[in-house]
């Protein structure tokens, strides 16, 4: 069977089929990279296309020029990312682990206590009142780092579980002989065992973190404090509102409104770090998405 | 685990002195239940704003109660339709992801090279992980009226007449539906790939030598085996069909008010009531709804998968 010739047939198709897909998949991130670098003239004649008529860096030239908006925001990006993602990692680290000690006294009412966010939420109203009215978070930073991101309970239950399948129950009894605490074995077994688990969880606290752009939409209307995500949204929202209204829109808007190659580079270079990873992590990343890490 | 539980019990009572070695593992916790006690439970408590007219000055908790009166215009006005739409599109969703994902999860297995194999893996994956911002842009590097690949490239050519995408509703049920499998549909295809891997190789070996063709081994075995998980993901999507992807709907039709009738749902219908003046309250009863039809969902579609399938379900 394995090298008959309906088999080498069956294989031609399929893999035709999955390249098709695969071109598919990957098309119309090509767009926007070749939207990036045409040149102006060529996306006013011919729009966007897969080969444009003529190549031009000068969208990416305006952005190191012109770009202070910009690094500021992927500033700000990388600054939420780097700090929601650590203390998101510790949060969850912690409080898995206690749950994986199996003779913690009320183990199963905390547990319940943590997943019961999963099946019930009370949506955006309350939340938004809340943050807004009793925390004050509206335009700081700490609008982009805290609401919703800063630890779930789907990844204090995958990380608890892995510290659970992972490190056998005998190991502690060995170290509590040695009369080390919960806390020593914490700092010296959990962790260092853990690193694959928080590798994964962390991997997609930091994409959340990087692609969000709903904090920054419900509460931060400062230019100073936009992340690429919100950068990008907000100039879409300029640019409707110049649409629909032109002399309210040049009093309102922010900031000018880029040329349309200069957008499509800011949505790249927001893009870019993500496609540099992805090939090296790519076993987490399928990891992550197969465990359900993406919705933690 | 209740009954190990149980044993401890009788064994020893806890004295005060065994508990405190407890306490780090408490105050490990503590942050982390703080933080879902605000960010969650407050919120929780926060749902009866629904019935209350609110009021800036008193809070949630001081507004005046106004009964049903945010249902009635709710429901009078705007459910119909935001009902409508999320339910259709999660609906055409499900089934069509479920469809693209068992077919794209059999043809990767199929594949003999394991390079190739893994460059297929990697491709579909790819755009979970695209910022629905950044997709927004893409899809309008396709669709943008003047600028678009499509009107540009593809429309021009075939002497067809530019289109208006964004104001034309009748195109985006297609749009969304394929923006949505598109950047979705690797995990389930992940999901299913680990289901075909764990089927029983002798299944197949048997079949082989009993003459069975490709197609016959697909639909009478790979698809009988996959169907447990078919079913959990199913009812995982169902707990969650009042439930729609703010982005999706929000973004990628770049907020545009043409495009209402077939683009808005309950989740963009809460946030565009919460910010447009005197809204709060139909934004909180739209939302009220939401979370509290999603949770006997959530429940019900969970005590199915219990007992269609124990191992699979949530709880």
């Amino acid at each position: 069977m394995i090298n008959s010739k309906a088999n080498r047939r069956y294989q031609v198709i399929i893999n035709i089929v999955l390249l098709l897909v695969t071109v598919i998949m990957i098309a119309p991130l090509v767009l926007l990279f070749m939207s990036s670098v045409s040149s102006e003239a060529s996306l006013l004649n011919n729009g966007y296309s897969f080969w444009p008529e003529e190549f031009s860096l000068s969208a990416y030239q305006y952005i190191l020029a012109n770009g202070q908006t910009i690094f500021r925001a992927y500033g700000v990006t990388i600054l939420v990312t780097v700090v929601g993602t650590s203390i998101n990692l510790l949060l969850c680290s912690m409080a898995a682990y206690a749950l994986s000690i199996q003779k913690l006294p009320f183990r199963n009412i905390i547990s319940f206590f943590i997943f019961f966010t999963m099946l019930f939420n009370g949506g955006l109203v309350p939340s938004y009142l809340m943050w807004t009215s009793m925390f004050h978070i509206k335009n700081t930073i700490w609008a982009l780092i805290v609401p919703n991101f800063l630890c779930g309970a789907m990844n204090i239950i995958l990380i608890r579980t892995y510290f659970m399948t992972s490190i056998p129950e005998a190991l502690y009894e060995a170290a509590k002989i040695d009369g080390a605490s919960y806390l020593y074995i914490f700092r010296k077994i959990a962790v260092p065992m853990g690193v694959p688990i928080f590798v994964t969880v962390g991997l997609f606290s930091g994409l959340g973190y990087w692609n969000d752009w709903t904090n920054g939409l419900y509460y931060i209307n400062d230019a100073k404090l936009y992340s690429i995500q919100t950068l990008l949204n907000k100039m879409i929202q300029d640019i409707q509102a110049l649409q629909a209204n032109a002399t309210a829109a040049s009093s309102g808007a922010a900031m000018q409104i880029p040329t349309v190659s200069v957008r499509m580079a800011i949505a790249f270079v927001a893009l870019a770090p993500i496609l540099a990873i992805y090939p090296f992590l790519q076993k987490y990343f399928a990891e992550g998405i197969a465990m359900g890490a993406v919705k933690g | 685990m209740v009954t190990g539980l149980k044993k401890n019990k009788k064994k020893e009572k806890l004295t005060w002195v065994q508990f405190k070695q407890y306490i780090p593992l408490y105050l490990m916790l503590l942050p982390a239940l703080i933080y879902l006690f605000i960010n969650n439970y407050i919120p929780m408590t926060g749902i009866v704003v629904a019935f209350k007219k609110y009021s800036k000055k008193k809070g949630i908790y001081g507004s005046n109660w106004n009964g049903l009166e945010n249902f009635e215009y709710l429901f009078k006005n705007d459910a119909g339709l935001i009902i409508r739409n999320t339910l259709l599109y999660n609906i055409v969703f499900i089934v069509l992801g479920m469809v693209v994902g068992v077919t794209l999860a059999i043809l990767i297995t199929d594949v003999m090279s394991k390079r190739l194999k893994k460059l297929y893996q990697s491709a579909i994956m790819l755009p979970f992980l695209i910022s629905i911002v950044i997709v927004s842009y893409i899809v309008f590097a396709f669709l943008s009226v003047e600028n678009g690949m499509v009107n540009n490239s593809l429309l021009k050519p075939l002497g067809l007449s530019p289109v208006q995408w964004y104001a034309e509703p009748k195109y985006w049920p297609f749009i969304l539906t394929f923006v949505n499998i598109w950047k979705g549909c690797g995990y389930g295809t992940l999901i299913y790939i680990a289901g075909i891997v764990g089927i029983d190789p002798s299944f197949y070996e048997a079949a082989r030598l009993d003459g069975a063709t490709r197609w016959q081994q697909i639909t009478k075995i790979t698809i009988p085996c996959l169907v447990p998980s078919l079913i959990t993901m199913t009812m995982l999507s169902l707990g969650r069909i009042f439930a729609s992807d703010f982005g999706l709907f929000y973004q990628v039709p770049q907020n545009s008010g043409a495009l209402f009738s077939v683009t808005q749902t309950i989740d963009t219908y809460v946030y565009r009531a919460l910010i447009s003046s005197g809204g709060i309250g139909r934004s909180a009863a739209a939302g009220f709804f939401q979370s509290v039809v999603g949770f006997a969902l959530v429940m019900g579609a969970n005590a199915l998968v219990r007992r269609i399938s124990r191992e699979n379900a949530m709880f």
